[in-house]
């Protein structure tokens, strides 16, 4: 499966929490799959999903759901030793591992080759971490949702992309709507 | 009163509860006095662009956050301040050590600082320049402002403002 058939199907799973989802082409998929006021887009800013998801998950108690890439997570790799000492129970970090940076044209990444993000997490102290198959994602999701402990979730999946417009909302607009959502 | 103590008072006194700080000597004290306040919630980050969007969240998230770092953390994190910061109009008080002033020991330090307040100028980022022990009065209003204005804000505060590195 794609980056894009994984949101198809998680998008059910995600819709009644928080989502801080990842600059490029995965915001873009989520957008036109399931655009929702509880979703905040990155519109630039390569790397910073998880940061801003843990923010938002230390700062209030809603079910806060980060969605990466390999790539970015590899851009922000102090991110996980941040995550693992900062433990909020309503985060979760689903990095979706492909192998390559979809957004600028599929290049591989180094974790498609000889570096394993979830030893990384691992041995940064991240206690929960999961790697399932791209098939796997909404069980591994919902459980990882179900057991109220913070979870990073390594997704390996296939690399590909679909075709889709950029996203023209405002970002103040993308931002004030969040934090309506976060509030209600 | 020391001026770390009357500095995180005025962060308490803002509502400021998320602190995200890189270690600074100049800046030790402030960084000792966050964290051992209970109404502030520390989280040491391993990069300035890491805090400013761990700061970027928890606003989001409902709390009001400060970032705490040294001016050659101006270089790292203009893309951030640009793209994420001031595009999705956050405000985000930046206390900042500003290394390579008068006083200071390193040489290399001076290389980024000709460039602080040039960067800052070109970023629109409100600056405000502490050099003399009184200047932290302006302290509180500069919070309520950032607050106000919702953009990121820049304190330099250097080593003559510290009674010397």
């Amino acid at each position: 499966m794609i980056r894009s058939e994984i949101l198809r199907e998680i998008a059910p799973i995600l819709r009644p929490h928080l989502v801080v989802c990842n600059i490029g082409l995965p915001s873009q998929e989520l957008h036109s799959i399931d655009d929702q006021p509880t979703n905040f887009y990155m519109l630039g800013t390569m790397g910073l999903a998880s940061s801003i998801g843990l923010g938002v998950a230390l700062a209030q108690d809603k079910t806060v759901i980060s969605i990466d890439g390999d790539g970015s997570i590899l851009t922000n790799m102090g991110t996980l030793p941040t995550i693992a000492n900062n433990v909020a129970d309503n985060f979760i970090l689903l990095i979706v591992d492909n192998g390559s940076y979809g957004s600028t044209g599929d290049q591989p990444t180094y974790a498609g080759k000889l570096t394993s993000l979830t030893a990384v997490a691992k041995a940064c102290g991240c206690e929960n971490v999961v790697e399932c198959k791209d098939v796997d994602t909404g069980k591994v999701l919902q459980d990882a949702i179900d057991s109220k402990k913070m979870t990073i979730i390594v997704c390996k999946c296939d690399s590909g992309n679909i075709k889709l417009p950029v996203i023209t909302r405002d970002p103040v607009n993308i931002r004030d709507r969040f934090m309506e959502a976060v509030k209600a | 009163m020391s001026i770390s103590k009357k500095i995180v008072d005025d962060f308490v006194a803002n509502d400021v509860s998320f602190i995200t700080t890189v270690p600074c000597k100049q800046l030790g004290g402030v960084i000792e006095e966050c964290e051992a306040r209970p109404e502030i919630y520390h989280i040491p980050s391993n990069k300035e662009d890491e805090g400013m969007g761990l700061c970027a969240g928890a606003f989001m998230g409902g709390k009001r956050p400060a970032i705490i770092m040294q001016n050659t953390a101006i270089g790292v994190t203009i893309n951030t301040l640009v793209t994420l910061t001031q595009f999705y109009r956050m405000p985000l008080p930046m206390l900042i050590s500003y290394r390579g002033e008068l006083k200071e020991p390193v040489a290399c330090q001076a290389e980024m600082a000709v460039h602080t307040k040039a960067l800052l100028a070109q970023l629109n980022i409100p600056t405000y320049h502490f050099h003399k022990e009184s200047d932290v009065e302006e302290f509180d209003a500069i919070l309520k402002y950032t607050f106000m204005c919702n953009k990121p804000v820049a304190i330099l505060t250097d080593a003559t403002f510290w009674g010397g590195y």
